[in-house]
């Protein structure tokens, strides 16, 4: 098999770019993508870390598994809130969201 | 030396898939292609669970975000579609470059590196073993196991399904 | 990785065994992803033929001997038309929505258990795996509904997804009975559970269930609204011509009969039959039950009208969602039960064994759970006849009401 370190430097890439892409991005759907491409980027590293070090436990396995309940619900309800506030400021860039700002 | 065979090839072409995807995610100056591009790169992540013996997470993973969330991605893109064509695509590009540029180098120089390409016998897999679906069934329901955070997320879920749909609803709808 | 069949003589003949796994796995995966596409070939001309018949219509009879040609000729007709892309339409994804589809359906026959040893891969997850390429066919509507730049296109294409996406749920909890039956994932595992009785006598409810939903997926009458030609003009794939509809218009074709061979696979016990152990009897079993299967389907499609919208919507959430979680619950509960009381075939580890049973074993277990699928169905059909009741007379008084109102209107000029 392939060195457990090449499947680290692509997750910490894959890491990188959803970092650019949520603190470049001005949009927030595009803001809620790059955050999905962290969260798998994470999946990689804890999938790949229990297939190299634990692969007989189920702890890793289930870890990751929950990971992907998270990454729905999050989605889920992110986007609801941006919908719910281009409805009402129409507009999706999370700055001007700033009602509650005394 | 890396001994070509099926798994090395299928993580190459992989890992291509999901940085390229990438990639795309964030240059993409269209958010319904931003969108696709996400699905490629998710595809490619699931390639990368098979190739780490993961069938189940694979399967999940392309069932989950292409089966669900693409959809409401692609939903969300064209219920604010004014904005589908971003005008400016970045802000403060080229700090956020040097950052992000940064950080991935912070991470492979400074923890990937001396870790784990430094030390070769924490290279390889320590058994070729893998927990298999049923056992991880049976875990997810048996008391010993992970019967309460399988009912947790559970619970997480149905909240998160009452709250997006109160949340995006209309107010004079109610 | 083992080397056998092909790839074993390869070997022999004095190849590189890495080149000969390679060609031995490269000539399966053309074998397996070759059958569905000549088979639809075929699927066209049958398809006509029933309709036409049920229709009291001839069909195609002219290219060929009963028209058996007529799909190559219009294959042709296909591939010389011109092939229009909208100016602005989104090429890449245009483009790529028509190759999606297909794939989504040819995917799935990758798990398809053809005979006792013959299946394109007996994944560990093969159900699962069913589910996960099946979902492949929404993104695809979606992107080709995006992509075409028509009001109408995203149109169809919003209908379908809602229509896909809400079928999704049924057609699941039906396909979980067999995995929990079977007690495993595994295509080749769930038919050769059914070894001593097929899963359709034990969980009847979920056979009408996965049937109803995967009918619903394919976008087949009742629930064609996805077409309904006379009020969207032909839905998402409006602006696609030439091959690219041609390929949308075969993966539902493929779509229809893919759930015919999944339905034999699940509930009807697959390649199961006498003479079984024999490859090409088993497999001529499976083409049976299969195309019996697709003729109910295509029997459907050919007598039912179109149900609106909100009927397909109401049908599904109100009706199919709760009566598929209610029937698994019920199948669930009881197997633990019938466990406790020792009716159910177990292996050595106390897991539940259905491969080497019998049939006179399997016997009490069956009855017990057909019996409860039948007290499920009564009340369920009872208060379907009462509903439809219902609806079918407020829809009467209110065309009763315009009538007398129209009458009025014109007295009164």
């Amino acid at each position: 098999m392939v060195p457990l370190w090449m499947y680290l430097v692509v997750a910490a890439a894959l890491f990188s770019l959803g970092t650019f892409g949520v603190l470049a991005r001005r949009n927030g759907v595009a803001v809620l993508l790059s955050v999905e491409l962290m969260l798998n980027a994470v999946n990689i590293n804890l999938v790949a870390f229990w297939r190299y070090s634990a692969p007989t436990e189920i702890g890793g396995f289930a870890f990751a598994a929950f990971v992907f309940v998270i990454a729905a619900a999050e989605a889920a309800v992110g986007l609801a809130i941006i919908i719910s506030i281009y409805r009402s400021r129409h507009s999706v860039i999370p700055e001007e969201a700033d009602t509650l700002k005394g | 030396m890396l001994e070509l065979n099926f798994v090395t090839v299928a993580f190459f072409v992989f890992s291509l898939i999901t940085l390229g995807g990438g990639w795309g995610v964030v240059t993409n100056k269209n958010l319904f292609r931003g969108t696709i591009w996400l699905m490629v790169s998710l595809f490619g992540v699931a390639g990368l669970f098979l190739t780490l013996s993961a069938p189940f997470l694979a399967a999940v993973q392309i069932l989950v975000y292409i089966g669900a969330i693409a959809i409401l991605f692609t939903f969300a893109v064209m219920l604010t579609r004014s904005l589908t064509n971003l005008r400016e695509r970045y802000y403060r590009t080229w700090v956020n470059v040097l950052g992000a540029g940064a950080l991935f180098l912070l991470l492979v120089l400074g923890v990937i590196a001396p870790v784990w390409i430094a030390n070769p016998d924490r290279a390889l897999p320590v058994s070729d073993q893998v927990v298999r679906t049923v056992d991880f069934g049976v875990a997810l329901a048996s008391g010993e196991g992970f019967v309460l955070p399988f009912e947790v997320a559970s619970l997480l879920l149905t909240a998160a399904m009452i709250g997006a749909i109160v949340i995006a609803r209309d107010a004079d709808e109610a | 990785m083992d080397c056998v069949g092909l790839c074993d003589v390869l070997a022999q003949a004095g190849w590189d065994r890495g080149l000969a796994q390679f060609l031995s796995l490269f000539v399966g995966v053309i074998l397996v992803s070759g059958l569905p596409l000549v088979t639809v070939i075929f699927l066209i001309w049958v398809e006509r033929k029933v309709a036409a018949r049920i229709q009291d219509r001839l069909g195609p009879n002219r290219v060929g001997p009963f028209g058996l040609l007529q799909t190559f000729a219009d294959l042709i007709k296909l591939l010389i038309k011109e092939d229009i892309t909208p100016a602005a339409a989104d090429r890449l994804l245009y483009n790529a929505a028509p190759i999606l589809s297909f794939a989504s359906v040819v995917l799935i026959w990758a798990v398809v258990p053809f005979t006792p040893y013959h299946i394109g891969t007996d994944l560990e997850i093969g159900a699962l795996y069913f589910v996960a390429v099946a979902s492949l066919g929404t993104l695809a509507v979606m992107t080709a509904g995006w992509a075409s730049n028509n009001k109408y296109a995203l149109l169809g294409a919003f209908r379908v997804v809602a229509l896909l996406v809400s079928y999704e749920i049924p057609l699941v909890f039906a396909l979980i009975v067999p995995v929990l039956l079977a007690g495993s994932m595994s295509m080749m595992d769930i038919v050769h559970a059914q070894a001593g009785m097929w899963f359709v006598f034990m969980a009847p409810l979920a056979m009408v269930l996965f049937f109803v939903s995967s009918q619903a997926e394919t976008g087949r009458a009742p629930f064609d609204l996805i077409e309904a030609e006379s009020e969207l003009v032909a839905g998402f794939n409006i602006e696609y011509s030439g091959m690219k509809f041609g390929m949308f218009f075969a993966a539902e074709f493929l779509h229809v009969f893919t759930n015919g061979i999944l339905l034999a696979v699940l509930f009807f016990g697959g390649w199961q039959g006498p003479l079984a152990n024999e490859p090409l009897i088993a497999f001529v079993w499976l083409g049976i039950k299969g195309s019996l299967l697709y003729f109910v389907s295509l029997w459907m499609r050919n007598t039912l009208p179109r149900l609106r919208i909100d009927q397909v919507m109401r049908f599904n959430w109100f009706f199919l969602v709760p009566l598929s979680i209610v029937q698994l619950l019920v199948i669930a509960g009881l197997v633990m039960i019938l466990k406790e009381i020792g009716l159910v075939p177990l292996n050595a580890q106390g897991h539940i064994d259905l491969a080497s049973a019998s049939f006179l074993s399997m016997l009490p277990m069956t009855l017990v759970l057909f019996f409860a699928n039948v007290l499920i169905a009564l009340p369920v059909v009872q208060w379907l006849r009462e509903n439809g009741r219902k609806l079918r007379e407020r829809d009467e008084q209110r065309t009763r009401r315009a009538i007398a109102a129209n009458a009025a209107g014109a007295v009164g000029d």
